[in-house]
């Protein structure tokens, strides 16, 4: 037996509550697993270029680097892999797999909607919209920095992975444009490569930070549905 | 008639107008190179182009029955650390057998002709084997103030190395100035020094970069398109791949150090006394193409690397404006301040991190002032 206000409040839930299955099965797991690589991607990156302090004793007895180098390249192709496997769940997910991938730019509804959740982040409006996928502003920014950003941390990842397996290696085939492109030195792509890092470090910081914020203020799931797949509406 | 350098220091003459006909093997002997020792070359040769031992006979042939092909061998901006380097290659022979056989008609370092004299030869050449001599160049051309920073013969560089290049058959850009730029070219290179590749277009052009190149590397690679009559295979960049296929880093016999985790911290620890990867201060190994950790230099004796210094990168584009020589996340030019992808990643990671840590604190003060505490029948609206 509930307590009168318990009781309430269970019922005007059951009266409020609504949900939509947004995220379907792959793509949640593709979301975690990418998570958990860009997170041993960054880390060891910032150690491939900054290494640790040097290891005692003799050569043949450490493979520190060696290991951190393999952990690096293992997320980096579990993550372009899983890249690929995310562009073909746009193709034949649901439509809201397609969100990170294509922007409605000629809707001028969607841009003046990305506006307003701007002035929602700035406090100058008290409700948010609500929505069943991204919100305009979050799905504009999921294509700027992790769309793009993802494109931009293979090519330039693989091209620098080229220079390891050697010329004529399929990543030298395939990225080794990219060092033309930077003007021939292959520093100039460890440079950027790195800068990316730091891009997607900021970008997982705000990303992170919204989805908690959402699921708090804007009254609606955010983090449970990239675990159940359910968006639930709160009121 | 005009004098060459050679091995020991001693000068030779050679007949200047010498016909085509005349093969490589013919002027080699007339020197006084013995058969034995020809075919040593050969062999040797071979086994530096990576062509393995089948390929010393078919060498030899080609200098025994091609006509000797001449090179005229010009000099731009630079600072002829190339041509030091060229003439002191160390295979046995290589010295005398490369400017022999090489019929460097015209090389205003090496030659004794001077003046008109020697303007005549490089017109007499471009005449009288129009289409079938090769063009090395060493240095660049600077094409700021109508090309005025470089004047040779009263008149600008830029307009001889066209002349020039017009009639060859192939071009051999020396070092890193007729490949890159190099230092002239450095920001914000004030007389527009330009590579060879972009002042000429409608010539093969084979690059053999570095400050200067290693003259084992650069006497193969004469004696490559000499004997087979073509350009060996090239990278994506133009470079012949035998030699520059790979980066220092991956034939380093520190290497293991790199792959242990085991780095020179600083210039005077023990870590650098044991020999430890210079990874840390600011090799450049792992981001350049060029043969030294195998050809190495000065007939084999040691490279930077294995003398204590990390590798600067000489052979690569643009290796004097990519920061530091001792730092390996080095500046980006691209923000106008000395900053490396970490000063800015970082900076940008901090500002984000802070600006979430004010907006959950705003977020959280406005939701304190709008919050209705329990959620009561009273409270639905």
């Amino acid at each position: 037996m509930l307590a009168e206000q318990d009781q309430f409040e269970a019922e005007r839930s059951a009266r409020m509550v609504k949900a939509v299955y947004v995220y379907e099965a792959p793509l949640r797991l593709w979301h975690w697993i990418n998570a958990l690589a860009i997170t041993v991607l960054a880390i060891t990156g910032y150690f491939i270029g900054l290494p640790l302090p040097s290891v005692p004793g003799e050569a043949s007895d450490s493979f520190l680097m060696g290991y951190i180098r393999f952990a690096h390249f293992a997320a980096a192709y579990i993550f372009a892999i899983g890249f690929i496997g995310r562009l073909y769940w746009a193709c034949v997910g649901n439509h809201h797999a397609r969100q990170i991938f294509i922007l409605p730019v000629w809707n001028m509804t969607w841009w003046s909607e990305v506006f307003y959740e701007l002035r929602w982040y700035l406090f100058l409006v008290k409700e948010p919209k609500k929505y069943v996928g991204h919100n305009p502003l979050a799905q504009l920014m999921m294509f700027l920095f992790f769309t793009i950003g993802a494109v931009y941390m293979i090519c330039t990842g693989f091209a620098l992975y080229g220079e390891g397996l050697g010329e004529g290696s399929w990543a030298s085939q395939m990225f080794g444009w990219v060092m033309t492109a930077v003007g021939g030195n292959s520093m100039q792509v460890h440079s950027w490569h790195r800068l990316g890092m730091w891009v997607t470090v900021s970008f997982a910081a705000v990303h992170i930070y919204a989805a908690i914020r959402e699921d708090i203020m804007s009254r609606q799931s955010l983090i449970s549905t990239m675990i159940s797949g359910w968006r639930m509406f709160k009121d | 008639m005009f004098r060459r350098a050679s091995a020991g220091g001693v000068n030779k003459t050679n007949e200047g107008d010498t016909p085509m006909t005349d093969t490589f093997y013919e002027v080699l002997r007339r020197q006084g190179i013995t058969r034995r020792s020809f075919l040593k070359f050969c062999s040797l040769t071979a086994t530096s182009l990576g062509l393995g031992s089948a390929f010393a006979p078919k060498i030899a042939h080609a200098l025994e029955t091609k006509p000797r092909t001449p090179v005229i061998w010009l000099h731009g901006l630079e600072c002829t650390c190339c041509s030091e380097s060229f003439i002191r290659s160390a295979h046995p022979l290589t010295k005398d057998v490369v400017l022999s056989m090489l019929s460097l008609d015209y090389d205003d370092t090496l030659m004794a002709a001077a003046g008109h004299q020697a303007e005549a030869i490089l017109e007499e050449v471009k005449r009288k084997y129009k289409g079938n001599y090769i063009l090395a160049v060493e240095g660049n051309p600077p094409l700021n103030e109508d090309g005025m920073f470089c004047i040779q013969s009263g008149r600008p560089f830029i307009e001889k190395l066209k002349e020039t290049a017009a009639d060859c058959k192939a071009i051999i850009s020396w070092g890193s100035c007729a490949s890159w730029g190099c230092v002239q070219a450095a920001k914000p290179n004030p007389t527009r020094a330009t590579p060879v590749h972009k002042v000429i277009f409608d010539k093969p052009i084979i690059k053999v970069p570095g400050c200067p190149p290693i003259a084992e590397v650069m006497t193969a690679v004469v004696t490559y398109m000499l004997t087979f009559d073509k350009l060996p295979e090239l990278d994506r960049q133009g470079r012949p791949k035998m030699f520059y296929g790979q980066r220092i880093h991956d034939k380093c016999y520190r290497r293991p150090h790199f792959d242990a985790g085991q780095f020179v911290e600083q210039w005077d620890d023990d870590q650098a006394r044991m020999g430890y990867c210079l990874y840390k201060m600011g090799c450049k190994g792992p981001t350049t193409y060029n043969a030294c950790s195998t050809v190495r230099w000065n007939e084999g004796v040691s490279f930077p690397i294995q003398s204590g210094h990390g590798c600067i990168g000489c052979s690569e584009d643009g290796f004097w404006d990519k920061g530091s020589f001792y730092d390996r996340v080095t500046d980006i030019k691209q923000f106008g301040v000395e900053a490396n992808a970490d000063t800015v990643g970082a900076t940008a990671a901090g500002v984000v991190g802070a600006s979430i840590a004010a907006h959950a604190a705003v977020t959280a003060l406005a939701r304190a002032r709008q919050k209705t505490g329990i959620d009561t029948p009273k409270g639905e609206d």
